[in-house]
């Protein structure tokens, strides 16, 4: 194991080093929403553009030839970080909710019917919801859900009765981006498995955050985004089972997924260009490479053990702070996300007062308005924290948290 | 720093003076903000003379548009509705002095929308209503 030193890594970054106010240092604890950049996965898509940048697929001279190795070379190396032995079954998307999308609408289309049951739950980000309600109003789907009990955790009782209901699909959230809870994934797919049901894990908040393994967790499909694990924005990947991949239409037309196309027909293309139609984030697809190097470099489960210090230490200490609750407190295993409300003052002015310190956090429903609704609250504040996150940032988060309090008594 | 939280701001919001609500009213609208949850219903008596005699409004929100609701009403007593049609985003701005982010500008123009829209009649609180009156 390589010895963790956060000061080191933070040189990597260069956006850390920056003062949002004149001598007010940025406190970055918003990397559940996207995360920042190294160097390393700037110089790499910059890289691209000086000395690669060429159409992929689409031609024999050097540039072409140089853009289409890099670009699957990135796909290989992203396919083995989720523990994939076959970079066809990693689909290039957006984004998250792109890979989510493209489910619902090739596989959900094609082999989901009318009352086909298809069980979420209670902690979905808006991502993993909304494309089922739209499949579900179309094909007249039920949809079901794992409620979310006090403590934060999916309950598992519920979720035995609901699969005795034969569902096609289990869908849910690796960790939820709000409560911090890390979902029993790999019992939770065997149970579904068992049931019938084809198995679709959210992935967007465990891939960047622990080691996360398709093998491992035997599931069909899983869907995440490179910006929330030092990659580029606009690039996100889908994993999925080949034999579900080879039967599934698909997703949209145009060049690239086709292998032959004539007036009225075409043949698509194989796996996996077949669902990555027309000409694509080559640099950032590159760039989502380079972040996979960075990660795998540092190794995913220092990087756990260290955020597991850091946001043991930050309950601790903001439990301190009079009227401030934490969601999800209690949730059997939880990762780097804290979301919290301080009693008679509203998220909004909580995280506009922190950001005049200079410590960046989240305010609203963070996409997740089902789950704020379910602990009867209209919005909470979330600080989320990454590898290079400090004990010290805590502190000027707690004490900041103090002064918020002290200015709204 | 703090200046977004200028005194007179967590003062408003703190003690507002027009919280509650009038029944009877002669004007009365609600609605709310769905990005933050922020919510805010607006009651108004108007004499026969066409000005507003009292204002109230009731609630939930951030300091800044709770505040800004507060200030609002404050600043509409007396007022002829003819001239309530004619405030904008300006106006607002002014009576609380503070520079604000697209984000917290919504929070802040919130009421002076509910405000306009129950003035005017409307069944919605459109962004349209933030600048001069028309229509
Ligand atoms: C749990 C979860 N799922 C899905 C998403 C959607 O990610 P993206 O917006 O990159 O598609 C997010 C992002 O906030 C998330 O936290």
């Amino acid at each position: 194991m390589t010895t963790f030193n956060v000061d080191k890594i933070r040189q990597d970054f260069p956006i850390l080093g920056i003062d949002v106010n004149p001598g007010v240092p940025l406190v970055y604890l918003d990397s559940t929403a996207t995360a920042q950049k190294p160097i390393s996965v700037i110089d790499a898509m910059d890289d691209y553009y000086r000395t690669s940048n060429g159409n992929i697929h689409r031609g024999v001279h050097y540039l072409a030839e140089r853009a289409t190795a890099l670009y699957e070379a990135s796909r290989a190396k992203v396919a083995a970080f989720i523990g994939s032995d076959k970079p066809k079954e990693l689909i290039f998307t957006r984004n998250a909710t792109e890979s989510i999308n493209l489910v619902a609408n090739s596989w959900g289309r094609a082999f989901l019917a009318k009352d086909d049951v298809v069980i979420l739950t209670e902690m979905e980000h808006h991502s993993n919801l909304v494309p089922w309600q739209m499949l579900a109003e179309e094909k007249g789907l039920r949809l079901e859900f794992i409620p979310v009990t006090d403590d934060g955790d999916l309950d598992q009782m519920v979720f035995d009765q609901l699969l005795e209901q034969k569902p096609k699909l289990v869908a849910f959230a690796h960790m939820s981006n709000v409560l911090g809870t890390i979902n029993p994934a790999k019992a939770m797919i065997a149970k579904a498995k068992r049931a019938g049901a084809v198995t679709v894990v959210d992935a967007a908040q465990s891939v960047p955050h622990f080691s996360v393994s398709v093998k491992d967790l035997d599931v069909d499909f899983m869907a995440f985004s490179a910006h929330k694990m030092l990659g580029p924005t606009g690039v996100g990947a889908l994993y999925g089972r080949e034999e579900l991949l080879d039967k599934m239409p698909p997703y949209m037309g145009g060049g690239d997924m086709i292998r032959k196309v004539y007036l009225r027909s075409f043949t698509p293309n194989e796996l996996p260009w077949k669902f990555e139609a027309g000409t694509f984030c080559i640099a950032e697809a590159i760039g989502f490479g380079a972040a996979v190097d960075y990660l795998s470099a540092i190794g995913m489960d220092t990087i756990a053990e260290y955020e597991h210090k850091l946001v043991q230490s930050a309950m601790i200490k903001m439990k301190t702070i009079p009227g401030l609750e934490i969601m999800g407190e209690k949730a059997a295993h939880r990762g780097g996300v804290v979301s919290f409300t301080l009693q008679g003052i509203h998220p909004h002015d909580v995280a506009q007062i922190l950001d005049q310190n200079g410590i960046a956090v989240r305010a609203g429903h963070h996409c997740a308005m089902p789950l704020h609704d379910r602990f009867k609250i209209p919005a909470s504040s979330r600080a989320s924290f990454y590898l290079y996150n400090t004990e010290e940032e805590i502190n000027h988060l707690v004490i900041s948290l103090q002064k918020v309090v002290k200015m709204f008594s | 720093m703090d200046d977004l939280y200028r005194e007179v701001i967590i003062e408003h919001y703190k003690n507002p003076g027009y919280r509650g609500s009038l029944d009877p009213n002669d004007i009365t609208f609600e609605d709310e903000n769905p990005l933050c949850g922020d919510h805010i219903k607006i009651d108004l008596r108007i004499g026969d003379n066409g000005k507003v005699t009292e204002a109230a409004f009731d609630g939930h929100g951030c300091a800044i548009s709770q505040a800004s609701a507060d200030l609002l009403l404050e600043s509409v007593i007396g007022k002829h509705v003819d001239e309530i049609k004619h405030l904008t985003k300006t106006d607002v701005m002014d009576l609380l002095g503070i520079e604000l982010g697209p984000v917290r500008l919504k929070c802040a123009l919130l009421p002076l929308k509910i405000l306009k829209a129950g003035v005017y009649g409307l069944g919605e609180a459109t962004d349209d209503l933030l600048e001069e009156g028309q229509s």
